[in-house]
């Protein structure tokens, strides 16, 4: 999995592409986040559109992440997730915890 | 009245690395073509394929790369069943919190077996006398063929037992 950063106002959106599966993409994932929370940025965005498949390992790190963002007093959202890891966000009730936005420019603005 | 082939079967025993999960699950997706199951069920199978070895890996051998993992593929013309076995000390599958559950949804662990639930028609656990776990999942074609009966249900079925 590989991960590009890019800033939009006081917005860092990640972009993830690949697999984000156990002991791969899960731990990339985690240190991109961490990296982002430890220089104190408060607004993410995991475009989720370049992933290609996730397991439940990537489900957990999401989560994990996202709970990590409240802890430190950040939002992370997601944007765009493809069929079959929406699939599995909806499956796993997780669609009610996110903020999940189809268009970025949606996304930006609710931070 | 058609007769049914009998079911072929392949083992393979691999070392407690997730390297080594990708190539279990194209194995399952592939085998789902040989069986004659649709796209979308092997993707499915392939999935929970992929959970029942990650947690043979991680929950069954704990990492240990001196353990292996056993897989067992019997593939018939109408269905596939693969049984994943580990070297670890076993669980009682009943005491998996339910990860939908309002109180769980917040946890960053324990969706493998409810995925593997969701994506196979019949799932089982047997605590092996050897000490460690199978998993037993079951997919099903769904297309029904001619003179046979009709497809079976998909259940969510999760059992445990004892030998």
């Amino acid at each position: 999995m590989k991960t590009k950063v890019r800033m939009v106002g006081k917005v860092a959106v990640v972009e993830l592409s690949g697999k984000i599966t156990i002991g791969e993409g899960d731990v990339v994932l985690r240190d991109e986040v961490n990296k982002l929370l430890e220089s104190d940025q408060k607004a993410i965005l995991l475009n989720l559109n370049g992933v290609t498949y996730m397991d439940s390992a990537g489900i957990g790190e999401l989560v994990a992440c996202y709970k990590r963002a409240a802890e430190a007093g950040a939002k992370l959202k997601l944007l765009n997730p493809s069929g079959r890891v929406s699939d599995l966000l909806s499956l796993t009730k997780l669609q009610q915890v996110f903020d999940i936005y189809n268009e970025e420019k949606d996304a930006l603005v609710s931070f | 009245m058609r007769k049914k082939s009998p079911a072929r079967e392949i083992r393979v025993q691999i070392d407690s690395r997730y390297e080594f999960i990708d190539l279990i699950q194209r194995m399952a997706e592939d085998l789902c073509r040989v069986a004659g199951l649709a796209r979308s069920a092997a993707l499915n199978l392939g999935l929970a394929v992929r959970e029942a070895v990650a947690n043979a890996i991680k929950h069954g051998n704990r990492l240990d790369h001196s353990k292996r993992v056993i897989v067992i593929f019997k593939v018939a013309s109408d269905r596939i069943v693969v049984a994943v076995r580990d070297q670890g000390k076993g669980f009682d599958p009943q005491r998996v919190k339910n990860p939908v559950a309002p109180e769980n949804v917040y946890q960053n662990h324990g969706r493998g077996i409810f995925f593997m639930n969701a994506f196979v028609d019949d799932v089982t656990f047997t605590r092996l006398r050897s000490g460690g776990t199978e998993v037993r999942m079951e997919k099903r074609s769904r297309e029904r063929r001619p003179g046979g009966a009709s497809p079976a249900r998909a259940s969510m079925r999760q059992g445990g037992k004892a030998q």
